[in-house]
């Protein structure tokens, strides 16, 4: 395979994953390493390295449109990103120590997890919201648009949330990945922060996560740029396309599929880390 | 209505934001996408060497490495800028949000925006300073 073929192939394969990751809400992300790694046979170093390279654009491109709409909450964003670039930061620098292997083994069980995270029914907030003090304090709370007008919420279990930020910051940093689902779980279940709202939020944070570990990642010369380049563009307009076309499409069959792709890509993940083939 | 007597409200900030990183992704877009097909002309028929990691030459790692090979019209180095600019927007907009928080005069939320702030920049140059 020579270099025409390779970009043309991993561009293809990342605007699919791009799409995907899109009308599933899952992340484009999750599932650049394993195709790289498993159907490339690239290294993961490099594969990671160029995976969180289209987060950001993914992040950025989807955010841009995102807090337009109102459903963004920029002070919870910024609050919290100070635990997820603390733990990107982190993150990035174990990836450049520990084994290949383990990182594989980790890919998969966070993987296996995350389409959990995103599979389980979305639970109905009821019960008294009632302001919480810490909350309040760091004016956390905020008002989305509905059709009855400003609808306001509050935030709770600030430190919980802040300590789960700081995780899905290091899985970000480690493993090349937005990790949204454990920014999502962290806000619409543990902070009670309606769902659009705890959505559009992550997104816009998945940038700036990414943002931290990628400087890392670069100074130690694992960003390629003919490998991200065909990454970053295929999976920026898949993205972009799935945004588009995400209301005309009936999604649930397409997240079952979706969901059954990453777990059999998890399982083969941990295999090869297990017997050492990554 | 003159641009310095606008109100600077969450509402304003989102709208400058979200058009700041539009163009910031257009933008890195641009140089990545010409310096792959400049990359693509001159390499389509070399074989690609991924399989054993060997890490980038050091001008493809650090900033000034990037902006000389940029500057000399490297295909490598111009989209190896591209994805840098790319990396640049997030910090410049935590850096916008922190200039905009100052106009609220929220002191908390300046404090919050420069520590992000601070550790985004230790992520870029960081090694600089650890060596």
């Amino acid at each position: 395979m020579n270099v025409l073929e390779f970009t043309s192939l991993v561009c293809i394969g990342s605007f699919l994953a791009g799409l995907l990751g899109a009308l599933t809400g899952l992340g484009g992300g999750v599932v650049i390493v394993p195709l790289l790694t498993l159907a490339f046979g690239i290294d993961i170093r490099y594969a990671i390295g160029s995976s969180l390279v289209s987060v950001i654009a993914t992040s950025a491109g989807a955010a841009s449109a995102y807090v337009k709409e109102g459903y963004t909450n920029i002070r919870i964003g910024m609050f919290l990103e100070v635990a997820t670039t603390l733990g990107a930061l982190l993150g990035a620098f174990l990836a450049t120590r520990i084994h290949t292997s383990l990182l594989a083994v980790i890919f998969g069980v966070v993987l296996i997890h995350s389409a959990y995270l995103s599979s389980r029914p979305r639970h109905e907030k009821n019960g008294i919201d009632r302001p919480d003090r810490l909350a309040t304090r760091l004016r956390l709370d905020g008002s989305f648009p509905t059709s009855d007008g400003q609808q306001t919420y509050h935030v709770h279990a600030v430190p919980t949330g802040f300590g789960l930020m700081f995780v899905a910051g290091n899985l970000s940093g480690l493993l090349g990945i937005g990790s949204g689902a454990v920014k999502v779980l962290a806000m619409d279940h543990f902070m009670r922060i309606p769902f659009k709202v705890s959505t559009t939020t992550s997104n816009f944070m998945i940038g700036v996560t990414a943002a931290a570990s990628v400087g890392i990642y670069l100074n130690r010369g694992y960003i390629d740029p003919g490998l991200s380049m065909p990454v970053m563009l295929g999976v920026l307009a898949g993205a972009l396309l799935g945004a588009r076309i995400l209301v005309k499409t009936r999604t649930r069959l397409l997240r079952i599929i979706f969901s059954i792709v990453i777990l059999l890509l998890a399982v083969e993940m941990i295999y090869n880390g297990l017997t050492g083939r990554i | 209505m003159a641009l310095k007597n606008k109100v600077w409200n969450d509402e304003r900030i989102e709208l400058i934001v979200g058009i700041f990183l539009r163009v910031g992704v257009i933008i890195a877009s641009v140089f990545v996408l010409s310096g792959g097909i400049f990359y693509l002309a001159k390499y389509a028929t070399d074989f690609p060497e991924y399989k054993i990691f060997s890490g980038e030459p050091a001008d493809l790692r650090s900033v000034h490495g990037i902006v000389a090979d940029a500057f000399s019209l490297r295909s490598r180095g111009i989209i190896q800028f591209g994805l840098f600019l790319l990396m640049c927007t997030p910090v410049a907009w935590v850096a916008f949000l922190l200039f905009a928080f100052a106009k609220e005069r929220d002191r908390a939320y300046v404090i919050v925006a420069s520590i992000v702030l601070a550790e985004l920049l230790f992520s870029i140059v960081g090694k600089y300073l650890y060596g």
